[in-house]
């Protein structure tokens, strides 16, 4: 079973790989998809025999070759199925699945559709690699696989050199946070003697290291700007709103809801490690808050539909960063599994608005598509309730878990809180805003457009997913409002990893607080989504004057706080001139300047030698005379 | 006789090529060494990964006034270079069958007495026998250089020539001083590596002028020259540009293993304690050569000088391996000598197939070329990532276990080398992306470019398998060379290689081959 | 003391021995013209043949005649030779100036 789940995508790519240059994008698709769903159904059956397993004993462990081995370091091709990757391999491959799906109906038209599924599968390959894996090299194998093929699909209309240059950046963006996992690796293999998961968890010190420069908490530092490129984390976020330029489906599997949430999966998986590093924790805690905060601030103002999801994207990781960097594991992966059904939804959701609106992405040119395309307008608002937290949705529970961990956790704190809050009301402004501009108002439409209902095949997945948006939440109920439902078991997903948690006492705080608190985001929330409905549903002249009257905010913003600019300015660019300034210097002025000096000293003694060389017979004769008269000489005196 | 043959069977096909017509010349010379290379298969039955002792060996005396003796033999440090190199010239012979158009018989003699010295200098234990084949291996480059190459071959030759000669002039010196040592410390001249092991050089902490400190430098000369090392690169880049596709394949395939190889035969075992004192200068020329070889091959307008700057940057690696001195480290350079054979290998040949075809190496003229030419396309992105150290691939195994191998012994330098990972990935990306993607470029114009035919599939394709096959199982690569890196990791300061099947001391015993 | 003088003994054939010899010598280091350098080289050797004789006279041993013979032996050989070279140049290059083959000029 194990087999067929890792192995039905590698044999996906490598079929439709060979046959690259078939452009009938049925046969492809179904190969593809086929595949995915083999995967998908060797995963429920798993997660059947997992979860029938006794409760701290569910562990599958495959052992697949030696790989590299060198004295006492060992990293083998092994795999761990427990409850935490059964998770993540669920979610992969059954959101993977659909879009699969999805992407039949998307790719229908392109030209190689075979390359495009092909490419699609591999990332599944990599993405199992990355959270099967038992020990850390695994991990980064899958960890730069999915770089990999995330490189390859973002540029896959690489004829466009914008495209490509999108692909190229994402992938040396993520080189820079792989180099920091790599060093992580380094620094445990250290401390531990190991890169084994279950050997590393059971040898961390019982005692956190309070130290800044303890090696378990640069450790921790080192493996978090892993995460930080992976999970596009500030400051490393840039690649992911470029990595739009791919095409849709891809943007919902890869940069939503699976690739991208790989560095919280690391860090749940690393988790008795992190919780020993308190200070690496408090740094992951504020670098999540503030992403969340910040992107959440550029997606405000945004234009281009799939621009405004790709920060919500940043940001909605933001939040997790911020769950497990106070301790609140549970709390991130359930937010990591509710963001992937939702955002996976509105992805796909928008990849139908651009399909239909014939490759247009910017929302100024969209506007009522309502009435024209009726379910993507109804899976989208379940996937915009879920997101803004709209109670009973399932990105209610998640969000709400979350606020609330940031405050009570021993490592959490009150501003966490409000920074995190602040980002709640921003997204359901934002969203809003989306929903407004895209499918709500009158219509500003061009007229050559006629927007149209995707085909079956693209609106499925789109059900199945608003399905799963709403009610996915119902396995996440946090604590505090179990206490209200009477009957419902509260955190099903944080009891069915527990196992592999470090012991890390949170309780569950006074629920008077709780309530407020979810009280005042909740208000907050629905005062912000009908300030957005307002101005773009009912004065839509509105913003165009806000945006006049505070010009230099709305720059800043517009221009996502010229953050691309300044890492042009400030590093990229001084670096290609100390890069052109060592070639043509150091390189040609000095080292072989210096040679030829060294050459040309010697070519001058033998050119005052060559004297010697008349070629006149008779002055050499008259060398051998005088020769011959010297040796006597020297022989005679003695 | 195994070694023997394996040195000497390419004079027999320079035979054939001088008796045969012209324009059988390739064919006799693809057969012959790919007979050669299936000929060498034969060590894996021969060797025995199971010790670290010296195999194979033949002994016979040369000249016995002086102690220099032809003596060749196989341990695990030499069994994985001489298989690259028999594997490597078939593909050579391959990528120069339409690109080699004048003096056909000269080009296929110089490339078979290549490969003939090039294993005699990874397989030779006498000094004096290795120092000979290591400069015969000048000679048909300088020809390959010279005749075959660009249009300022002359320069680049005499560059090339001179830097290696240099160097190697000095060692020679070495050599003879070395000998010399036999004589006052064991009682009789002799060349033997094995002999040289045992000598007590001394060695005064904080003294410069030592005897052990001064040879240290004289043979850390002649093979950062060769490797090359910063800052003695620069006649790589030249010889390369100006090269022939089959001599940047040859060159930078397994000459410049010459030189890493010379460190792990002579320098490491040979001055231990020098090793010691001077590993931080080392280690910090083989960081500045990662960074620097990746930074300027980032802004390089020629491929080729783009893939030799890359070259000086992969070599810095394994020296850095090499200084580090642990199981990991020296594993991993050994290791990623082979991996940056292939794929440095493969890279050469696949940019020389794009010139045959548009005569241009200018990045700038390209653009597109996914388009054009996708299975082209392919193999390069393939070798690129090989190149850039992607996991399952041969890339990465080395640069992991030298970066980690490094990083235990200092973090200082493991952690900056590290850079050079993603430096690596920048140029490399930035090529592709201007050579394959975007718009077509103005080249398409005027040349009509054809994708690959079915005999640069057919010299790519094995590349390509052991790409992967190096990634993924390195354990079948690991293991021949582990008893030979552990006994000098262990025994660095009394490193001594046994003889198969003698007794381990007394200089008379060996005498008997 | 005159008839010291007057009679002939070893200083005087040393002497003409000697100053054909540098003759010769002189004769190769400053003419220009190689067929005169040739038989200058031929004036030397015959300074040499003197010397041989006249100690194997004034020692009694007939040796020093007999290596002389095999110089002149040699000597004709070697102006057989140096003639037949002299000549081919002269008839490729119109030219017996020593001066004018400087072609080992660095």
């Amino acid at each position: 079973m194990f087999f067929t789940l890792l192995f039905a995508p590698l044999i996906g790519f490598l079929i439709n790989g060979f046959r690259f240059r078939s452009k009938d994008y049925k046969v492809a698709g179904l190969i593809a998809s086929g595949a995915m769903l083999v995967s998908f159904l060797s995963a429920l059956v798993l997660f059947v025999q997992l979860a029938g397993m006794p409760e701290d004993s569910r562990v599958i462990n495959v052992h697949l070759f030696n790989w590299i081995n060198v004295a006492d370091f060992s990293a083998n091709m092994a795999f761990t199925l427990d409850p935490l990757s059964m998770t993540m391999t669920l979610i992969i491959t059954g959101v993977g699945f659909l879009i699969h799906l999805f992407s039949m109906g998307y790719m229908s038209h392109d030209e190689r559709p075979a390359k495009y599924f092909s490419y699609l599968n591999f990332f599944v390959f990599n993405m199992l690699l990355l959270v099967l894996g038992s020990n850390l090299l695994v991990m980064f194998v899958g960890w730069e696989g999915v770089g990999l093929s995330s490189y390859l699909l973002i540029g896959f209309w690489f004829s466009d050199p914008a495209k490509a240059a999108a692909g190229m950046k994402a992938f040396i963006t993520n080189r820079i946070g792989d180099a920091g996992f790599l060093i992580g690796i380094f620094i445990l293999f250290g401390l531990f003697g190991t890169v084994n998961f279950s050997e590393i968890a059971s040898r961390v010190p019982a005692e956190p290291s309070l130290l800044w420069s303890s090696p378990i908490t640069l450790a921790c530092l080192f493996l978090f700007i892993g995460a930080m490129g992976k999970s596009a984390q500030i400051p490393l976020y840039v690649w992911l709103p470029d990595a739009m330029a791919g095409p849709t489906p891809v943007s919902a599997l890869i940069h939503a809801a699976t690739m991208v949430t790989a560095g919280v999966y690391m860090i749940i998986r690393l988790n008795p490690v992190f919780l020993a590093a308190p200070n690496a924790m408090m740094v992951v805690a504020i670098v999540g808050a503030l992403t969340a905060l910040m992107a959440a601030s550029i997606g405000l103002v945004q234009n281009d539909i799939k621009k405004v999801l790709a920060y919500s994207t940043v940001s909605q990781l933001g939040y997790m960063f911020l769950a497990v960097g106070v301790g609140a594991f549970g709390a991130g992966l359930a937010h990591l599994m509710t963001h992937a059904f939702f955002k996976a939804l509105m992805f796909l959701g928008s990849g139908s608005v651009i399909h239909a609106m014939h490759e247009e992405q910017d929302m100024r040119k969209m506007g009522g598509l309502k009435k024209h395309m009726p379910i993507t307008h109804l899976t989208f608002v379940c996937g915009w309730l879920a997101i803004i937290g709209a109670p009973l949705f399932s990105g209610f529970f998640s969000k709400d878990e979350i606020l609330w961990m940031a405050y009570h956790s021993p490592r959490g704190h009150v501003f966490l809180w409000v920074i995190g809050a602040v980002a709640a009301v921003f997204t359901a402004f934002y969203m809003t805003r989306l929903m407004a501009m895209t499918f709500w108002g009158k219509s500003r439409v061009p007229t050559d457009v006629h927007p149209h209902e995707s085909p079956t095949i693209m609106t499925v997945p789109l059900m199945v997913l608003a399905f799963l948006s709403v009610f996915a939440g119902w396995l996440v109920v946090p604590h505090g409002v179990s206490t209200i439902l009477p009957g419902h078991p509260s955190n099903i997903l944080e009891h069915w990893i527990a196992p592999l948690m470090a012991p890390f006492e949170v309780g569950h705080g006074s629920l008077a607080t709780e309530f407020t608190l979810m009280g005042l985001t909740l208000l907050l929330v629905i005062l912000s989504a009908g300030l957005a409905y307002y101005m773009y549903v009912i004065k839509p002249e509105l913003p165009e004057a806000n945006a006049q009257k505070f010009q230099s905010t709305y720059q800043l913003l517009l221009n996502k706080y010229w953050v691309d600019e300044a890492y042009f300015k400030g590093l990229i660019n001084p670096l290609i001139k100390l890069s052109r300034n060592l070639w043509s210097f150091w390189d040609v002025k000095v080292i072989d300047r210096a040679t030829y000096f060294l050459s040309d000293r010697v070519k001058d003694a033998g050119g005052g030698l060559k004297m010697v060389q008349s070629g006149n017979l008779q002055i050499y004769a008259l060398y051998i005379l005088i020769g011959l008269v010297a040796g006597l000489f020297y022989i005679m005196k003695g | 006789m195994l070694l023997s043959s394996l040195i000497f069977l390419p004079f027999l096909f320079v035979l054939l090529v001088l008796l045969a017509p012209e324009k059988l010349t390739r064919p006799i010379t693809l057969l012959g060494t790919v007979i050669h290379f299936l000929f060498s298969l034969r060590l894996f039955q021969s060797f025995d990964p199971s010790t670290s002792d010296l195999q194979l060996v033949e002994k016979v005396s040369w000249l016995p006034e002086l102690g220099v003796s032809y003596f060749v033999g196989l341990d695990g440090i030499s069994f994985w270079l001489v298989l690259l190199t028999t594997f490597l010239t078939p593909i050579v012979v391959l990528a120069s069958w339409t690109s080699i158009d004048k003096q056909t018989k000269a080009f296929h003699i110089s490339l078979l007495v290549l490969e003939s010295a090039m294993i005699g200098s990874f397989v030779a234990m006498d000094a004096i026998l290795f120092y000979v084949f290591f400069e015969l291996s000048l000679i048909p480059m300088y020809f390959m250089v010279g005749i075959w190459g660009g249009e300022n071959k002359i320069y680049a030759t005499l560059k090339f020539f001179i830097y290696t000669m240099v160097g190697s002039l000095f060692m020679l010196a070495g050599i003879i001083y070395l000998i010399f040592q036999c004589d006052a410390q064991l009682g009789e001249l002799s060349a033997s590596v094995l002999d040289f092991y045992r000598l007590n050089l001394a060695f005064v902490d904080g003294q410069f002028i030592s005897p052990q400190n001064v040879l240290f430098f004289i043979f850390c000369l002649a093979f950062a020259i060769k490797v090359p090392m910063f800052p003695f690169h620069t006649w790589l880049p030249d010889a390369h540009v100006q090269a022939p596709t089959g001599g940047s394949m040859i060159l930078a395939g397994v000459m410049l293993k010459m030189g890493t190889y010379g460190f792990l035969r002579f320098v490491l075992p040979l001055y231990p304690q020098a090793v010691t004192a001077w590993t931080p200068l080392f280690m910090t020329l083989a960081v500045i050569g990662i960074i620097y070889g990746a930074l300027v091959a980032m802004v390089q307008v020629d491929m080729k000088k783009l893939v030799a700057y890359s070259s000086v940057s992969h070599m810095g690696y394994v020296v850095l391996g090499l200084f580090a001195m642990n199981m990991y480290s020296l594993q991993g350079s050994l290791f990623q000598m082979l991996a940056h054979g292939i794929s440095t290998g493969a890279l050469f040949m696949l940019v020389g197939i794009i010139y045959e075809r548009t005569h241009t190496r200018k990045i700038a003229d390209y653009g597109g070329l996914a388009k054009v030419t996708p299975i082209f396309a392919i193999f390069f992105l393939i070798i690129t990532f090989s190149s850039i150290a992607v996991p399952m691939t041969n890339g990465f195994v080395g640069e992991f276990l030298i970066l980690f191998g490094t990083f235990q012994e200092s973090a200082l330098f493991g952690g900056l080398a590290v850079l050079g990972v993603i430096l690596g990935a920048a140029y490399m990306l930035w090529m592709v992306k201007k050579v394959f993607f975007g718009e077509e470029g103005p080249i398409f114009k005027k040349y009509n470019v054809n994708d690959m035919n079915g005999r640069e599939i057919a010299g790519l394709v094995p590349l390509v398998i052991l790409v992967f096959w190096m990634g993924l199982f390195p354990g079948h690569f690991l293991k021949y060379s582990e008893k030979s890196i552990e006994n000098l990791v262990l025994n660095k300061e009394t490193y001594n290689i046994r003889v198969q099947g003698s007794a381990p001391s007394a200089l008379g015993d060996r005498r008997e081959f | 003391m005159l008839s010291s003088l007057l009679t002939i003994g070893l200083g005087h054939y040393l002497f003409v021995s000697g100053a054909l010899f540098v003759m010769g010598l002189l004769g190769v280091l400053l003419r220009k013209n190689i067929l005169v350098i040739l038989m200058s080289i031929e004036l030397m050797l015959n300074g040499v043949n003197l010397a041989f004789v006249t100690f194997g006279y004034f020692l009694n041993d007939v040796n020093g005649a007999v290596i002389v013979l095999f110089v002149i032996a040699i000597a004709a050989a070697e102006a057989a030779v140096g003639l037949a070279l002299i000549v081919t140049l002269f008839k490729n290059f119109k030219e017996a100036n020593i001066r004018f083959f400087e072609h080992l000029k660095g």
